[in-house]
C-alpha cells in the first residue's frame, strides 16, 4: 500500500512528461501520398523490387477503400495528404554498436526511461528502438544470433531475411484487412522483425520502444514475430510522442504467427500524447494487431494497457487455427480529458478443443468515452471452443461515458462461450471505508482502481509492469474532483 | 427489391384517397425515408444477422378488401387463445383491423377501441397526433419506414384513468397468403392512462401456401402509476415471416413486463424498444425461443433510459435445433441525466445442432456515473451431468433432454402472469417439444 502512495506522490506532475521534443536533424521528405512518395520511401530505404510491388498494390487498394465510420469515436476528417510519410533522424552509416548512436538520441531515450546502456547491462531485455520511422538501434543482437533467434528492424530483414519477410509479411493481417492496414502496407517506414527458430526459448524480453519526434509526421511501423515449433517469446512494445497542437496519425501493423506448440506473449504499454485537457491535439491511434495460432498446441497472448492517444482504434486478435490453441486478451484501457478509445478483441475459434479468455477493464473518466468492442466466434469445425470474457468498466465523473459491444457468433454445438460485463462507479462503500483509514479521496480511487485492473496488471512482465502502474496513476491525476 | 413500383403506385392511390391531413403527413414522410433507405441489408449494423430483404426477392402484395370465407373463419377459431371466453378479442385481418370479426367485452368505461381513423376524427385526435409515430424517431429503417408509410385500418386503445381491466385484450393476426405473396402491416396505437391496469397478448396465423410477411408496428404509451403486461405468442407456418415493432413509453413510477415467445415461423425480427420517459420505472423483458427447422428468430430489444430512478431486468432465453438461427441483440443506453439507473440483462443459449447457429450482442451504452449495469451472456449445451442422472435413472435419452429443455423453458413461461395464457403456452411448448 505505502508503494501504492509512492505512486500517487509521483502522479501529482500531472501533465504528460513526456512531451518534449527532441532536436535533432531529420531527414523528411515532403508531405503527401502518391506513387511517387511510395517509390521514394521504398528508394531511401533501398528495397528489393518486390516490396515496391507490394507497396503499390496495397496503396492501389487503399485508393478503393473509404475510412471506416463504424467505432464510436468521432474525429474530424484526416488529410492524408498533409502527413509526410517519411521522417527519419539523419545519420550516416550504418551503426554497429551502440556507442555510435546520435548522443542526443541516446538522452532523449534516458529520459523516456529507457536508458539503452543500462537496460542493455542490467535488465537483460534486448531493445529495438523506433523514432519517427526509422529503426535506431536494436541492442542485443549478437547475444541473440548465437542462439539463432533473429531480432532487428524490418528494413533489415526485408535486406537480409528476404524469404522469411516474403513469407510471412501479409499472411495475418492482408494488405486488403481494413482501410489502416492497406495504408501501412503501403508507407510503413520500418518496425521490428522477430524470428525464434523451433526449439529455442527466447532467454530475455525482446523490447520495442516506439517514438514520434518529428512534427506532422505519422508513423506506420510494422511488426512481425514468427515463432517456430516449440518455441517461445515475450515482446514488449513501448510508445511516447511530443506534445502538439495538430494531431498525429499513427498506424501500426502488427501480426505474429505461432507454429506447433509455440508460444508469443505480447505486451503493450501505450502512451502517445492523448492531447491536452481540452482535448486539442494527441495522437489518432489506429492500428491492426492479430495473430494466428497456425499449429496446434500454439498460444498467443495480448496484454495492453492503454493510457494514452486522443483517439485509440485497436483490436489484438487471434485466430485459433491449430487444435488445442490458445488465445489471451488482457486490457486495461484508461481515458480521461476528452480522450476516445475503441478497443477490444476478436477470438476466431477455428480449430477443435481450442481456448479463449478475455479480461478487459476499462476505465473513463473527464469526458472521454470508452467502448470495448470484441467478436467471438465459434465456426463449425471448432468443436468443444470455450471461450470466457470479462469486461468490466468504473466511470469516474458523470459526464464520462462506458459502453460494450460484444459480438458472440456460435456455429458449434459443443463450444461454450460466456461473456460477462459490468459498469459501474466505485463504491461509496469502498471510498468510506480507505477515507476512514486516514487515506484522502484520490489516494484511495487510485488505491481501488488498482485493484480493478490487476488482474490485467498482474500479466505484464516485472519491468513493464511497475511502468505501466505508474502511468495508470499519472493519467487518473486530476480526474476525482 | 423487384416491385418498388408497386409500392408506389399503392403509396400513391392511398394518399390520394385519403383527406386525413395528419395521417397523409406521417406517411409521406416514411415513405421518403423508405424509398431512399430501401430495405435494410446485411451491411446495417442492426441487420447485421438478419437478411430481410432477401424474402423481398419475391413480389410481396397487400391483400385486397378480403372477404371472409368460411375457411378464414374456421381458422380464427382455431388460433383463439385459452380464456377468450373472458378477453376482448381484437381480430387483424391481412394486417387491417376487422371490428365486424372482433368482440369487445369490457365496458366502455374501461375500455375504449376505435378503428385508428375514427380516433383521429374523434375527440382523442390531440393523443394520436401526440403520439402516432414516435418509434420513427428510434427506428429508421426502411422495413420500418414501410410499415408507417401505409399506415391504414390501424386499431387505437385507450384505457382511461384508473381503469383496472378485468378482461384482457387477445389480438389475433390472421392473413391470407393463398392468392399471391401477402405482406400484412397492422399498425395500433394503445394508450393507458395513468393508473390504470391492463393485459395484451398477440398471436399470429398465415394460411394459404403462398409467402405471408407480417410488418407490424405498435406504440404503447404507458401513463404514471399505471401496469401494463405484454405478451407476443409467434408459432406461425414456415411460411410466415414478420418484423415485429413493440415500441413502449413508460411515464413515471409505471410498470411495464413483457414476454416474448418464438416456437414456429419463417425469418422472424422482434424490436421491442422501451423509453424511459420519466423516473421510477420498472421494467420487465423476458423472451424464450424454441426454435428447431429452419426458423430465424432475431430478438433486438433496446432500453433507452433517459430520466433517473429506473430499473429494468431482461432474461432472453434460446434453443436452437435443426438449421435454426437465433439471435439476441439487447442495447442498454443510460443518458447523462438517467443517474441511479439499475440495468441488468441476461442471455443464455443452447445450441443443439450441428446446423444451427446463435449470435448474441448484447451491448451497454453508458453516460452516467452513479449506475449499476451488468449484462451476461453464454451459449452452450444441456447439462451432461443433469442428463446423466436422469438417464441413470432409466429415463431415455430423448426424453431426459425433453425434459431439461422443459426446466429451461420453465423460467420465461412463469413470467406468463396471466392464467390461461400461461396454460396455453404450456400446452404449445409440451406439444413443440414433443414432435421430433
Amino acid at each position: 500500500m505505502k508503494e501504492d502512495l509512492n505512486l500517487l506522490e509521483q502522479a501529482a506532475q500531472n501533465d504528460y512528461k513526456y512531451g518534449f521534443v527532441t532536436n535533432i536533424d531529420t531527414d523528411t521528405i515532403p508531405k503527401g501520398l502518391s506513387e511517387a512518395v511510395i517509390e521514394l520511401i521504398s528508394k531511401k530505404k533501398n528495397e528489393p523490387e518486390w516490396m515496391l510491388k507490394w507497396r503499390l498494390k496495397a496503396y492501389a487498394h487503399w485508393l478503393k477503400m473509404e475510412e471506416p465510420t463504424w467505432p464510436n469515436v468521432k474525429y474530424p476528417p484526416i488529410n492524408y495528404q498533409d502527413i509526410i510519410y517519411y521522417a527519419a533522424p539523419k545519420k550516416k552509416e550504418q551503426l554497429n554498436s551502440l556507442d555510435e548512436v546520435d548522443p542526443e538520441l541516446l538522452r532523449t531515450f534516458e529520459k523516456l526511461g529507457i536508458s539503452l546502456d543500462e537496460q542493455k547491462r542490467l535488465s537483460g531485455v534486448a531493445v529495438d528502438v523506433v523514432m519517427d520511422s526509422v529503426s535506431i538501434a536494436t541492442s542485443f543482437k549478437e547475444q541473440l544470433s548465437e542462439i539463432g533467434v533473429i531480432f532487428c528492424s524490418i528494413s533489415e530483414a526485408i535486406q537480409q531475411h528476404p524469404d522469411l519477410v516474403k513469407k510471412y509479411l501479409g499472411s495475418v493481417v492482408p494488405m486488403t484487412d481494413n482501410y489502416f492496414s492497406a495504408l501501412n502496407s503501403a508507407v510503413f517506414t520500418d518496425g521490428s522483425f522477430c524470428y525464434i527458430p523451433k526449439g529455442v526459448r527466447c532467454p530475455m524480453e525482446l523490447s520495442t520502444y516506439f517514438r514520434i519526434n518529428a512534427e506532422n509526421s505519422g508513423q506506420f511501423e510494422r511488426t512481425l514475430i514468427i515463432a517456430e515449433d516449440e518455441s517461445y517469446v515475450s515482446y514488449l512494445e513501448g510508445c511516447t510522442a511530443p506534445m502538439r497542437d495538430e494531431n498525429q496519425l499513427h498506424a501500426a501493423v502488427v501480426e505474429l504467427v505461432a507454429m506447433e506448440k509455440a508460444e508469443i506473449k505480447y505486451s503493450t504499454v501505450q502512451n502517445w500524447y492523448p492531447g491536452d485537457k481540452n482535448g486539442q491535439g494527441g495522437i489518432y491511434n489506429f492500428v491492426t494487431k492479430r495473430g494466428i495460432c497456425a499449429g496446434n498446441h500454439s498460444k498467443i497472448s495480448w496484454t495492453q494497457v492503454e493510457t494514452g492517444s486522443a483517439i485509440t482504434w485497436k483490436y489484438p486478435s487471434v485466430i485459433l487455427k491449430g487444435d488445442y490453441s490458445i488465445g489471451e486478451f488482457y486490457s486495461v484501457a484508461f481515458t480521461n480529458h476528452h480522450q476516445q478509445a475503441d478497443t477490444g478483441t476478436k477470438m476466431i475459434h477455428l480449430g477443435k478443443n481450442t481456448r479463449s479468455r478475455i479480461v478487459a477493464k476499462g476505465i473513463s473518466a473527464g469526458q472521454s468515452n470508452n467502448s470495448y468492442r470484441g467478436l467471438v466466434r465459434a465456426s463449425k469445425q471448432a468443436t468443444n471452443a470455450r471461450n470466457y470474457s470479462q469486461c468490466d468498466s468504473l466511470l469516474l465523473g458523470d459526464q464520462c461515458g462506458a459502453h460494450t459491444f460484444p459480438y458472440i457468433e456460435v456455429k458449434n454445438k459443443t463450444a461454450i462461450v460466456e461473456h460477462e460485463a459490468t459498469t459501474s462507479k466505485i463504491g461509496e462503500d469502498q471510498l468510506f471505508y480507505c477515507r476512514q483509514r486516514g487515506i484522502d479521496a484520490e489516494a484511495a480511487v487510485a488505491l481501488i482502481v488498482n485493484g480493478f485492473a490487476k488482474e490485467v496488471m498482474n500479466q505484464l512482465p516485472m519491468e513493464f509492469a511497475i511502468e505501466a502502474q505508474k502511468l495508470l496513476a499519472i493519467s487518473m491525476e486530476g480526474s476525482v474532483g | 427489391m423487384t416491385n418498388v413500383n408497386y409500392f408506389k403506385d399503392q403509396f400513391s392511390a392511398l394518399q390520394a384517397s385519403d383527406p386525413n391531413e395528419l395521417l397523409t403527413g406521417i406517411r409521406k414522410e416514411n415513405f421518403d425515408t423508405f424509398s431512399r433507405s430501401g430495405l435494410p441489408t446485411l451491411r446495417q449494423e442492426e441487420w447485421k444477422y438478419t437478411n430481410i430483404s432477401s424474402l423481398f426477392d419475391k413480389d410481396y402484395e397487400f391483400a385486397g378488401d378480403g372477404k371472409i370465407s368460411p375457411s378464414l373463419l374456421s381458422s380464427l377459431e382455431e388460433m383463439r387463445i385459452e380464456g377468450y371466453q373472458e378477453a376482448n378479442e381484437l381480430v387483424f385481418l391481412n394486417g387491417r383491423y376487422a371490428p365486424s370479426l372482433s368482440a369487445i367485452r369490457s365496458p366502455e368505461t374501461q375500455l375504449i377501441v376505435l378503428p385508428l381513423e375514427e380516433a383521429i376524427d374523434s375527440k382523442y385526435k390531440a393523443l394520436v397526433a401526440m403520439h402516432l409515430g414516435q418509434s420513427s424517431s428510434y427506428i429508421k429503417d426502411g422495413i420500418h419506414a414501410l410499415n408507417t408509410s401505409f399506415i391504414q385500418g390501424g386499431l387505437f386503445l385507450y384505457i382511461p384513468k384508473g381503469q383496472q381491466l378485468q378482461h384482457p385484450v387477445y389480438i389475433y393476426h390472421l392473413s391470407d397468403a393463398g392468392q399471391h405473396h401477402t405482406l400484412s402491416q397492422p399498425r395500433s396505437l394503445v394508450y393507458v392512462e395513468a393508473q390504470a391496469k391492463f393485459q395484451l397478448a398477440e398471436t399470429y396465423r398465415t394460411i394459404g401456401s403462398c409467402e405471408g410477411f407480417t410488418n407490424e408496428v405498435m406504440e404503447i404509451v404507458v401513463e404514471a402509476d399505471a401496469f401494463v403486461e405484454y405478451y407476443k405468442i409467434q408459432n406461425d407456418g414456415s411460411n410466415a415471416h414478420q418484423t415485429n415493432t413493440t415500441h413502449i413509453r413508460q411515464m413515471e413510477k409505471s410498470h411495464v413486463h413483457t414476454v416474448v415467445l418464438s416456437l414456429n415461423g419463417g425469418m422472424v425480427r422482434n424490436n421491442l424498444n422501451l423509453v424511459m420517459d420519466a423516473r421510477g420505472n420498472e421494467t420487465h423483458l423476458y423472451g424464450l425461443s424454441l426454435l428447431r427447422g429452419k426458423t430465424h428468430v432475431d430478438n433486438h430489444t433496446m432500453i433507452d433510459n433517459k430520466m433517473p430512478d429506473c430499473y429494468s431486468n431482461q432474461l432472453y432465453k434460446s434453443v436452437a435445433d435443426d438449421a435454426s438461427t437465433s439471435i439476441f441483440s439487447g442495447r442498454i443506453i443510460v443518458q447523462p441525466d438517467a443517474q441511479k439507473t439499475n440495468a441488468y440483462q441476461s442471455s443464455k443459449n443452447i445450441l443443439l445442432s450441428e446446423l444451427a447457429s446463435i449470435n448474441a450482442k448484447p451491448q451497454l451504452e453508458i453516460f452516467a456515473d452513479d449506475v449499476k449495469c451488468s449484462h451476461g451472456c453464454t451459449v452452450g449445451q444441456l447439462d451432461e451431468e443433469a442428463l446423466y442422472y436422469l438417464r441413470a435413472r432409466g429415463i431415455p435419452k430423448e426424453n431426459a433432454e425433453i425434459l431439461l429443455l422443459h426446466a429451461f423453458a420453465a423460467d420465461i413461461v412463469d413470467q406468463i402472469k396471466l392464467e390461461p395464457l400461461q396454460k396455453h403456452t404450456e400446452k404449445l411448448i409440451y406439444e413443440h417439444l414433443s414432435v421430433s
